[in-house]
């Protein structure tokens, strides 16, 4: 299956999201991207258990600081798919770049790319 | 441990919005273990506020510290090499451990980066609740190991009052009386008898009422 998504989206792996921590998710904004998501396995299916929805909650909360800092906190999703779904891979892709592109470059980011960069362990195997 | 949770981040940049060089200052005392004041919470306070900073174009260089503790002297006094080439220190230990950084270098403005809102312990993983308020007349052993001062709203010594519904406290059904806990803790030691015991009123020099405190050890004094 090989399906192509937008190449402006580099892929942050991880061993689990679980791993996310709320800094790693604000440098990246710091460091001039103009959106992130975080691409976890299916809830019920993390093999730590709670990995998946550890990273939820401190997306939420990074979402929160971006709001208040003024990059914006929708500039940040969590996904959740498993690795057996390429088809869902690139769907997110290009929902998550279309969705970045429409809002435009981050304020921080004075290269004025559009670049996205997504932790995702899947991503590799599709 | 002393619990304290992180202050807006806008009431922070006010702090700081004449400066453009500061140390953001963490401690690894109580206010890390309530994820409110360690190492991390330094790393993103500073990654916010460089942000918001970038976002106004008034650039904010940040130096990161995290001090052991910032209520001992020979901590506080590691800073004491670069601190004079910053304008501004925010400070995310508890109240005491900024007072004393801005006791020790007292030509450099500290901000309050959290406040500092009480003596407690972890529930649970993201959970705290307040269990002491310091009042220096400790009569656990009177109430099931149960704090009357700090956990009844009222503070009554002798409990509990007309508030008190299906073990909870008239200022919210959430609130547990604690006089309730005091009887159930007591009557599962078998000391209910302890209740006849009447608890005189209280000395409050011990407590805020006698003014600021303080303890002096002569035996381990240097």
């Amino acid at each position: 299956m090989r399906l192509s998504y937008p190449t402006n989206i580099k892929i942050v792996k991880l061993p689990c999201t679980g791993k996310i921590d709320a800094v790693y998710l604000l440098k990246t904004f710091q460091n001039g991207a103009d959106g992130v998501y975080v691409a976890g396995c299916m809830e019920g299916d993390c093999h730590y258990l709670t990995g998946n929805l550890r990273a939820r909650k401190r997306v939420e909360y990074v979402k929160k600081i971006l709001d208040e800092v003024g990059v914006g906190g929708d500039r940040l999703e969590m996904y959740n798919m498993s690795a057996a779904q390429a088809p869902r891979f690139v769907e997110v892709a290009n929902e998550m770049n279309e969705k970045i592109r429409n809002l435009g470059p981050s304020p921080l980011n004075k290269k004025q790319t559009a670049d996205a960069v997504v932790p995702e362990k899947q991503a590799e195997q599709n | 441990m002393i619990i304290g949770e992180g202050k807006p981040i806008k009431d922070i940049l006010f702090m700081i919005q004449n400066y453009s060089k500061v140390i953001v200052a963490g401690c690894r005392g109580c206010v890390t273990v309530c994820s409110a004041g360690g190492e991390k919470e330094v790393e993103v306070l500073s990654s916010a506020l460089a942000m918001a900073r970038e976002n106004e174009d008034k650039p904010l260089e940040i130096k990161e510290v995290t001090l052991e503790r910032q209520c001992d002297p020979e901590y506080l006094e590691q800073m004491r090499s670069y601190i004079d080439e910053y304008e501004a220190v925010v400070s995310i230990a508890c109240g005491a451990g900024i007072q004393f950084m801005a006791e020790k270098y007292p030509k450099i403005p500290i901000c309050p980066g959290i406040n500092t809102n009480f003596i407690g312990v972890t529930e649970e993983q993201g959970v705290w609740s307040e269990r002491c308020q310091a009042c220096g007349n400790c009569k656990l052993h009177m109430t099931g190991g149960i704090c009357p001062i700090a956990r009844c709203s009222k503070s009554i010594l002798n409990g509990p009052c007309g508030g008190s519904a299906d073990g909870k406290c008239e200022i919210d059904p959430e609130v547990p009386c604690a006089w309730q806990l005091i009887i159930d803790n007591l009557k599962e030691q078998g000391r209910l008898d302890q209740l006849e015991v009447i608890i005189p009123l209280n000395d409050w020099t011990t407590s805020r009422d006698g003014g600021p405190r303080k303890i002096i050890r002569e035996d381990l004094k240097l």
